[in-house]
């Protein structure tokens, strides 16, 4: 367990009744870190993020935040978060200011702070125009980013986010996505969703649940560089035969999709495979990444499972 | 902190409007049971004037109002704390306060606190209408203030009950009747048992309060509804802490 870790989760485990919704998990979360956590809906996700909060206490193991049993010392771990739950907490009674006062006063901002952290969270989540609007009153989207701004408010070192994303159209789908790539330089953030992009294009570390058990666990970077040496589809205007591609030393294995077009799986990068296509004069038309790897691995754990069961 | 939380309460209460129409509906029908005391009072008085040690006026419109405001909060404060925990429960916001550096007994007492303010704002619209006569005659004011202290008391543990049942459900509805259900049974135990000295009687919360209403304060009383208040709060902040664990 290195000294630097914001969270360290050990053996977490949680039943409901005698169903068990996580099963034994471990990982932890470095500064810098923004780790999507992925998992088909009822893998346990919302479950685990509610027990790193401290929402929901764990049936066995331990969390550790920065080095604080949540659980022996809830109140020193628990200044150190910020949690948007899957259903952002809103008091829809309240306008933006007094809603973000309030939550203020509960993470225990001293009074001279919290003018100050209100208009940065503000600032942050595009809020400042509607602070004097009733949160009842906002959209969706918005009352998403007034709960964002609560669990950014007191610059926690951890923000927890369930499902960020939920609901929003593409543009402020974008515009949250920037600005949790914006909070990872300064924050270790962990991101629970099932939109994979969302987690290719936020995320430097990923980690897939499944029924409850830890099932992948990986950066970002080695799961691109898989993915560079992976799976392609090409299309060949002049095709050899497939023993012929089969012995390029490139090429790992071959499946031909009809006559000009093969599935290969190569050892190299994509950029190695189109010289040597055009070297051999094969007329390249067509050279995609087959599958998205994150994809690819994602429905290879997730979905395996589901048809034993 | 436990003071944000329970200004929070009050605030929210205020911007529904169920705080203002509990409030005008229950002052209507007191100003009224008021009206109607003083007119009795009115019919009285020629024997009242003959008689040498008589009832005066704080005995007999003051008390009695207050009386009528018991047995209406007895009714009207299910809906008024019905909402507190399980509306938070309902909405998630309970996550805001669980996922902050907060204690379950910071929450559950600011909660109560919150209440409590509300129930002493309801005491002194009321306690207005018995000082309105101040304006042409005498009050007993330590049967005054013995009544106001009584009142706040019945309704401090009226309020811990209802966040007793508040916090057992996430139904607003149910927590409301199971209050209402918890309280009136409390508050006419005593009848069944006849006798004064009963164990049921004890637990009567009429029993406690009845005598504090003709001006007699009795420590016996005072510690009833304090350890009344405390038991229900401790549930609570068990029942709540229980609740994280089951999920």
């Amino acid at each position: 367990m290195s000294s630097q870790a914001l969270i360290s989760v050990n053996n977490l485990t949680r039943y409901y009744g005698d169903n068990c919704a996580v099963n034994d998990i471990s990982f932890e979360l470095a500064a810098g870190d923004i780790l999507g956590f992925l998992g088909p809906n009822g893998a346990g996700k919302s479950t685990t993020m509610q027990m790193l909060s401290g929402n929901l206490a764990p049936s066995r193991g331990e969390i550790l935040i920065n080095g604080i049993d949540l659980l022996d010392r809830p109140g020193a771990a628990k200044s150190a978060l910020g949690y948007l739950p899957e259903v952002p907490p809103l008091y829809r009674e309240m306008n933006v200011d007094e809603y973000l006062r309030y939550c203020a006063k509960l993470r225990r901002i001293s009074k001279a702070g919290i003018g100050d952290a209100m208009e940065l969270a503000k600032l942050r989540c595009g809020l400042t125009a509607v602070g004097k609007r009733l949160i009842g009153n906002l959209s969706k989207g918005f009352q998403q980013r007034v709960g964002i701004a609560q669990a950014i408010l007191h610059s926690p070192q951890i923000i927890i986010l369930d499902e960020p994303t939920v609901g929003l159209d593409p543009i402020q789908i974008r515009e949250i996505r920037e600005l949790i790539t914006e909070l990872g330089e300064s924050h270790g953030i962990i991101l629970s969703t099932h939109i994979l992009p969302e987690v290719e294009s936020v995320c430097n570390r990923v980690q897939i649940i499944n029924a409850g058990k830890l099932v992948y666990a990986s950066d970002m970077k080695d799961l691109l560089e898989q993915h560079a040496t992976g799976r392609f589809e090409i299309s060949l205007g002049n095709p050899p035969g497939v023993d012929e591609l089969r012995a390029t030393d490139l090429i790992d294995s071959v499946e031909q999709l009809d006559a000009n077009s093969f599935i290969v799986h190569i050892t190299s990068t994509a950029d190695r495979l189109a010289a040597v296509a055009v070297n051999n004069n094969w007329e390249l038309r067509k050279l995609v990444a087959h599958e998205h790897s994150l994809e690819h691995i994602f429905v290879n754990l997730t979905l395996g499972d589901e048809e034993i069961v | 902190m436990i003071a944000g939380i329970a200004f929070r309460e009050l605030r929210s209460m205020f911007l529904s409007p169920l705080a203002w129409s509990v409030l005008a509906v229950t002052q209507l029908i007191i100003a009224w049971s008021f009206f109607s005391q003083i007119d009795f009072f009115f019919t009285l008085q020629p024997q009242l004037a003959t008689m040498p040690s008589a009832p005066g006026v704080t005995d007999l419109v003051v008390m009695p109002t207050f009386e009528i405001a018991s047995i209406i909060l007895l009714m009207v404060t299910p809906l008024l704390t019905m909402r507190l925990l399980s509306e938070e429960k309902r909405n998630g916001t309970i996550a805001l306060l669980l996922s902050s550096p907060i204690s379950m007994t910071e929450i559950v007492l600011g909660k109560f606190i919150g209440i409590v303010m509300f129930m002493l704002i309801f005491i002194a619209m009321i306690s207005l209408m018995p000082l309105s006569l101040m304006v042409g005659t005498e009050l007993d004011m330590g049967k005054f203030a013995a009544g106001i202290f009584a009142l706040a008391l019945l309704l401090s543990a009226f309020a811990s009950a209802g966040l007793y049942m508040s916090s057992l459900t996430e139904n607003p509805v149910v927590a409301a009747i199971s209050t209402f259900g918890l309280l009136l049974l409390l508050w006419i135990i005593s009848n069944n048992a006849g006798e004064s000295s009963g164990a049921l009687t004890q637990l009567s919360l009429l029993g406690h309060f009845s005598p504090m209403l003709r001006g007699l304060i009795d420590t016996a009383d005072i510690a009833y509804f304090t350890l009344f208040i405390a038991t229900f709060l401790i549930l609570t902040i068990r029942q709540m802490d229980s609740q994280r664990l089951q999920g």
